[in-house]
Parts: C-alpha cells; sequence; structure tokens
C-alpha cells in the first residue's frame, strides 16, 4: 500500500506488482498533499499487507509527509515501510522508522545512474532483480565505482554547505507569498511551512501550463508544469488530482542550489505580464 | 475522491444553462464557464459538459477557488461528465 502521491517511479513498481497478481491500495491525501495518517494506518493494518510506502516529501508539491506518524503505525501493524527519501535526502534530517530507505544521487546534485538503497536489519529483503553474488545478492553486475564515489563528495559537498537549505527556503518563501499579490486567479499548493526547502508549485486559472512553460523558457527560466516525469502521457498530474487542486496553468519551481535572489526576483517580475498576455489571448479578463 | 466532499446530496436539477465543452482540452472548460455563469440567475445552476480528465478535478477547484457551489459530477453515458455548478453571486 502507499500513498496516492507517490512518485511515478514508486506507481510503476506498484503497477508491477500488481501485474504479477498483487493487489495496491492507495491512501488520499488532505488539500495541501500531506497523506491522511488516521486513513494510512487503517490501510496497514489490514491483514496480509506486505508494505507500505510512502515519501519524504511530495516532489511536486514539496509538502512533507507525516513520517513519524506513519511509522509508528506500520510498526504497530507489523509491516516494513519503505520511505522514499529522493526530495530530501542531502536536504533534511532523515526521518526515523523507516525498514527500507531509497534516495537518488542526483537530486542532490551527483551524478544521474547513482541510487541509494538503505535495508535496515532484520527486515526481510530479497532484490527484485536477477541474483548473482555481489553485494549481497542486492544488485547484479558491476557497480559504477567512481559515480558513486563522486554521490558521496556531492552529498558531503551539499552538507558542508550548512544554511544553503534554509536561504533556499526563505527564495521559497518569497515566491509563495509574492506570487498570489501580484498574479490574480492565483492558487499556491502544497503546505506553508512543513515543506521541502526548494519546491515551489502554484496554478493559473484559465492558463495552460505549456503556454506558460514556454513564455518562462524565454525569458530564461526553465521550471516545469504537472508531473513533469509523466507529461508526454497528457493526463493530468496524479498529485494534483489526489489533492483536489487545479491541474491546469501549473508551475513548480525547484531551486537549484547556488540560485540566487536576483534571479528569483526577476522570476517574480516577469510572470505577471506573462500570465496577463496568455489570459489576454485566451480571451479572460482577469 | 475529493470532488466528492463537496458534492451535495441533492437531486441533479435542471441547469439553467449547459456549456458544451466535449473534446475542448482544459482551460477551456472552464474559461467557458467563468465567462458565461453571469448569464444565468442567482441559486441557478450551469452545467459544464466536458471529457477532458482534467475537467474532472479543475472544474470543482474553480469553484472552491470563486466560491461557487459545485453542486456535483455526473458521468454522460457517452463518456465524459456533466459538472453542475450554482452561481453564488
Amino acid at each position: 500500500m502507499l500513498s496516492a502521491v507517490e512518485h511515478s517511479a514508486v506507481l510503476h513498481a506498484a503497477g508491477v506488482h500488481e501485474r504479477d497478481g498483487g493487489a495496491v491500495s492507495a491512501v488520499g491525501v488532505s488539500r495541501t498533499g500531506a497523506v491522511r495518517v488516521d486513513a494510512f494506518a487503517e490501510a496497514v493494518a489490514v491483514p496480509g499487507t506486505a508494505l507500505a510506502c510512502l515519501q519524504t516529501a511530495n516532489h511536486e508539491v514539496g509538502t512533507l509527509q507525516p513520517v513519524a506518524e506513519v511509522a509508528a503505525a506500520c510498526r504497530e501493524a507489523g509491516v516494513p515501510l519503505l520511505v522514499d527519501a529522493a526530495q530530501t535526502a542531502g536536504r533534511l534530517p532523515l526521518p526515523e522508522g523507516w525498514s527500507v530507505l531509497t534516495a537518488s544521487a542526483h537530486k542532490w546534485g551527483g551524478p544521474p545512474g547513482v541510487g541509494v538503497l538503505v535495508v535496515r536489519k532484520g527486515t526481510r529483503f530479497r532484490s527484485p532483480l536477477p541474483e548473482d553474488e555481489r553485494e549481497g545478492r542486492r544488485v547484479p553486475g558491476f557497480e559504477n565505482v567512481p559515480a558513486i564515489v563522486a554521490a558521496a563528495a556531492a552529498l558531503r559537498a551539499g552538507l558542508a554547505e550548512e544554511h544553503e537549505q534554509e536561504r533556499l527556503s526563505a527564495l521559497v518563501d518569497r515566491i509563495r507569498r509574492t506570487v498570489p499579490r501580484v498574479v490574480p486567479d492565483v492558487e499556491v499548493i502544497g503546505e506553508d511551512e512543513d515543506r521541502a526547502p526548494h519546491i515551489v508549485t502554484f496554478s493559473c486559472l484559465y492558463v495552460a501550463g505549456e503556454a506558460l512553460l514556454t513564455e518562462l523558457d524565454k525569458a530564461g527560466f526553465a521550471v516545469s508544469s504537472g508531473s513533469s516525469c509523466t507529461a508526454s502521457t497528457l493526463r493530468p498530474s496524479h498529485v494534483l488530482e489526489a489533492m483536489g487542486v487545479l491541474t491546469h496553468g501549473n508551475i513548480r519551481v525547484s531551486l537549484p542550489r547556488g540560485a540566487s535572489a536576483a534571479d528569483v526576483d526577476r522570476f517574480l517580475e516577469v510572470l505577471p505580464g506573462i500570465v496577463r498576455r496568455i489570459r489576454q489571448e485566451a480571451g479572460v479578463s482577469s | 475522491m475529493p470532488y466528492s466532499e463537496t458534492a451535495r446530496e441533492e437531486q441533479p436539477r435542471t441547469p439553467s444553462l449547459t456549456i458544451d465543452a466535449l473534446g475542448k482540452k482544459c482551460p477551456i472548460p472552464i474559461i467557458w464557464l467563468a465567462q458565461r455563469i453571469g448569464e444565468v440567475p442567482l441559486n441557478a445552476v450551469v452545467a459544464v459538459l466536458a471529457d477532458d480528465p482534467a475537467a474532472y478535478t479543475d472544474v470543482p477547484a474553480w469553484c472552491r477557488l470563486k466560491s461557487h457551489p459545485h453542486v456535483g459530477t455526473y458521468e454522460l453515458p457517452e463518456g465524459g461528465w456533466s459538472i453542475h455548478v450554482r452561481r453564488n453571486y
């Protein structure tokens, strides 16, 4: 079982389990994207539940998940908990209570293709991959050791920049507070405080997300819309759907390490005019 | 589903205006709804017919943002939904 707002990578793994004859249940979320702890506890207590999955923070809206409370419910039900820490590893302390933890090096500035899998002692674990004798039968084939060392070096370098996450979080705060003041008919999405430091998402009424992306790109900003990982399917983002918030006109800003306050200010300067122009072209007066 | 929280327990009442946005991608159904809701009397119902999956979430979300009650969402036999909105102001 999992939350309805997990990353598509987790949902696809659940889909494989279903194709193999297993069952998957998804627990809904609040308007801000936080999983409902009561419903999660209820679902995990269903007899026969083999594994629960929960992200540390949502990848589209940044909302932190109540991992500690969910972990307590899993412990009580005797169900192992997989925590997907991809959004917060290297940015925030790891939460407690997981049985298996995953993360991805490229999210903290390491090389792509390096993942982290931590299996707590005492957790029953068997790799779904073909077995060979390496790495305790967890990963077949030869590891890319230079990339793994680079991932560790990038993590260390990131952690050494003590105040970078606070600085990014303050810039996200600036975007969250400014956008509703300068753009009419906009909804800033996700938790105000309990959120990842670097992600902010908002939706503009009456505007196509693709049009916003194109115009912002011309202005020099590479942002995302809806679900970056499934954008090609033309389905609305499953995260925004589960939250019951606007799925169109959606913009996600992910601040990279070193993003400057001047860039954020320029973004906030150009955004209102771009939204106004697109609305005018669509015949909307706001 | 989040929309069901705002849906009212009542019979679908005959809409005063039906906006046919079948085949139109979001945000067009919502643009048309915003442009035309003023044509019906206060408390009358507007039906938006739409089959873009985004409309299923976005029309109720528009209702919440613009403080017009979302009366209900009803499946159409030919696919898509009739999404009923009550004009509040």
